[in-house]
């Protein structure tokens, strides 16, 4: 059992303002050519105001963009909870202090649930990012675990497909880079009051095992 | 599900393991756990099994352990890994936990206090702790106390039900006879519970569940 | 008299004849068909009881209901119905006499003997129930439920308890348990069966007799014969035939 002691993943970051104004551009062009394609989903999170909070990161109808997760069909009690650990500055993983933290600042908890609500609503597609050749060795430790490494099974608590129920968050389709990099992080000791057992649950995973569990999670419907 | 054959390699294996010491002997011969396996085993334990081993509810509820009865905390993980009790999740757990650490493993979280995680429709109670307390003489349900005691905290093999998750307590009534058909033992208190939770309707099951789920 | 007089309804002393309602050819009719029902439902009632007096008694209990009884009955008794240690431990029946079954179920019912559990039990149970179960358990045969808490199992109890069973506290003028519970203590009538009962029942039973049964004064039962006995032995010689009966096996 090897704990993950991997580099920070990004050591120049750029700054918030540079990034924004480099995304607006891209965001943009990719905003359109997903407006083609997504048809009425898109048009219909933009009616309902979304749009404004999220897509300028998320992507349009929050399919996730770049480093930020896809938010589209996940659990509603997690987005709530999430965007409260935002606000509260407890979940303080470099990308959500740099980005979330100023986002949720003036969240006011009415808005919370409501933005909860619609992003659970909207159909998902999966990121399809991870390495192909490990998926089956991934979804053999999502299903069972390892207990002789005392890696416990994910599936008992975010369901057999990975589809999460109250505040247990939904992985199935979330991209490889995100999970790694969330998986990684609570191992460096970031967003230590995460939900029991998340942090604890993580830093028993090897690099590998993170390697295989991302991937195969990012191919799941 | 397992062939037959593997779970017996399995098990064999796990003695084994028990019995080529990776857990050091003492002076005295006897097998002793480390320290610092056991607290590691344990702190595993409540990835799953709560904080304090109070229960969790995972995508399914998984049970308290907190202030179990000893005697029927280390029979149910010898009922699990012999196969007497079906469980795939549990059976993959506990073949890789060496026997010398099931009594310590037991004595462990009988010994945890929490407080119950609750959760359950508070207008079930009444009729919950009317079940409990004078079981339905007429559709042939005992009464539960008379085994598990005023208090639900339970007696040698008889278990504690206090604080238990109340949807995890449905799960098992309902589901009795098809995790626990194995030929047990003569008296195995699990061939008793096979004929109450026969007897026991859907309604009854969810009302004693609420009650005993607030238990302290 | 006159028919037609009006009725007053207060004072003292007022005649109110021997009729109130109007007399005459109407009501010598109505008289006769009231006398003509009542005759005949008089002779139906004769008829049926003299039907009943010549049928078989009413049907036991069926198969059904009483498997499903015993079976239930177990959940609390042990699956062999020779006892079980619960929060509370339960006696064994496997053996035990009919007549002190079925008594103790009536006490239960009639609230002489007090048991919360055993009186909804037994309060649902019919006269034909109560006795088939009696006679069910009675012919069962099983080991005795060993075990139980440590201070009621040591070995020298044994002996002292074979003593007391055989011999009595003559001091404290406790017969022999032998003279009415038979010399294996398989019991006899009314008399309980006690070889193989869990130690720490008869303890239980033993410490708490008065208050637990022939709780109506006004119906004393046999209860009261075990009252010099329970009055007579102290803590340790309960202790001590306790532990000697419930490892008798006949």
């Amino acid at each position: 059992m090897t704990s993950p002691q991997q580099p920070r993943l990004r050591d120049d970051e750029p700054t918030v303002k540079a990034l924004m104004m480099n995304l607006i551009s891209l965001k943009t062009a990719v905003a359109m050519l997903l407006a083609l394609a997504m048809g009425s989903h898109a048009a219909r999170v933009k009616a309902s105001g979304i749009d404004n909070c999220t897509s300028f990161c998320h992507g349009a109808a929050a399919q996730g963009f770049a480093q930020a997760p896809r938010l589209a069909g996940q659990k509603p009690h997690y987005i709530a909870r999430q965007l409260k650990a935002f606000h509260d500055h407890s979940r303080d993983n470099p990308l959500s202090r740099q980005y979330m933290w100023y986002a949720t600042e003036n969240l006011r908890d009415e808005t919370i649930w409501t933005l909860a609500l619609q992003l659970a609503a909207l159909p998902a597609t999966p990121a399809r990012d991870g390495r192909p050749e490990l998926v089956t060795a991934g979804r053999l430790l999502f299903e069972n675990g390892s207990p002789k490494n005392e890696i416990v099974i994910c599936a008992v608590c975010h369901g057999p497909q990975g589809q999460g129920v109250r505040d247990i968050p939904r992985l199935g389709g979330l991209s490889y880079a995100y999970l790694k990099r969330r998986l990684l992080e609570w191992a460096e000791g970031y967003h230590a009051s995460a939900a029991h057992p998340m942090p604890r649950a993580a830093k028993r995973l090897s690099a590998d095992d993170i390697e295989a569990l991302a991937s195969y999670l990012s191919f799941v419907e | 599900m397992m062939a037959f054959g593997k779970r017996l390699a399995l098990v064999g294996a796990a003695l084994a393991i028990a019995w080529s010491g990776a857990a050091a002997a003492d002076d005295s011969g006897v097998l002793k756990v480390s320290d610092g396996a056991l607290r590691s085993k344990i702190e595993y334990c409540t990835m799953c099994h709560g904080e304090n081993g109070r229960g969790f509810r995972g995508f399914i509820p998984i049970p308290r352990l907190a202030g179990q009865q000893p005697q029927y905390l280390e029979k149910q993980i010898r009922s699990v890994v012999t196969g007497h009790r079906i469980s795939k999740v549990m059976f993959s757990v506990l073949t890789t936990v060496e026997p010398s650490m099931w009594r310590p493993l037991a004595v462990h979280f009988s010994q945890l206090a929490a407080k119950p995680l609750g959760g359950a429709q508070p207008d079930l109670v009444a009729t919950g702790r009317q079940i409990f307390e004078d079981g339905v003489a007429e559709a042939n349900v005992p009464a539960c106390m008379a085994c598990h005691g005023q208090g639900a905290k339970g007696h040698d093999p008889v278990p504690r039900l206090a604080g238990q998750l109340d949807d995890y307590v449905v799960n098992k009534l309902s589901n009795w006879s098809s995790e626990r058909s194995q030929p047990s033992p003569e008296n195995d208190p699990a061939r008793i519970m096979a004929v109450v939770a026969r007897n026991l309707t859907r309604s009854q099951i969810s009302a004693v569940a609420a009650y005993l789920s607030y238990l302290p | 008299m006159s028919a037609k007089r009006p009725i007053e309804s207060n004072g003292p002393g007022v005649d109110r004849g021997s009729t109130t309602m109007a007399c005459g050819p109407a009501f010598d009719v109505a008289r006769a068909v009231m006398t003509m029902l009542l005759g005949a439902m008089l002779l139906t009632a004769i008829q049926v009881v003299s039907a009943r007096a010549g049928e078989p008694k009413p049907a036991a209990v069926s198969e059904r209901a009483l498997a499903a009884k015993i079976e239930f009955c177990k959940t609390c008794h042990g699956l062999s119905a020779q006892g079980f240690r619960g929060a509370t431990t339960m006696p064994r029946l496997a053996g035990q006499t009919v007549e002190y079954i079925e008594g103790q179920l009536n006490a239960f019912i009639e609230r002489r003997r007090a048991n919360r559990f055993m009186y909804n039990v037994a309060r649902v149970l019919s006269p034909e129930m109560r006795t088939a179960l009696a006679t069910h358990f009675s012919g069962l045969k099983a080991p005795p439920l060993r075990g139980g808490p440590r201070e009621f199992t040591a070995e020298d109890l044994m002996a002292e308890g074979k003593t007391i069973f055989e011999e009595g506290v003559p001091a404290r003028d406790v017969p022999p348990c032998l003279s009415c519970h038979g010399t294996q203590a398989k019991g006899d009538s009314a008399f309980p069966r006690l070889a193989g009962q869990p130690n720490d029942y008869i303890v239980a039973k033993l410490t708490d007799w008065e208050t637990e049964r022939g709780l109506d004064p006004s119906t004393p039962d046999f209860s009261i014969t075990m009252l010099p006995i329970v009055r007579g032995l102290n803590k340790s010689q309960i202790k001590a035939v306790a532990a000697y009966l419930s490892e008798l096996d006949p």
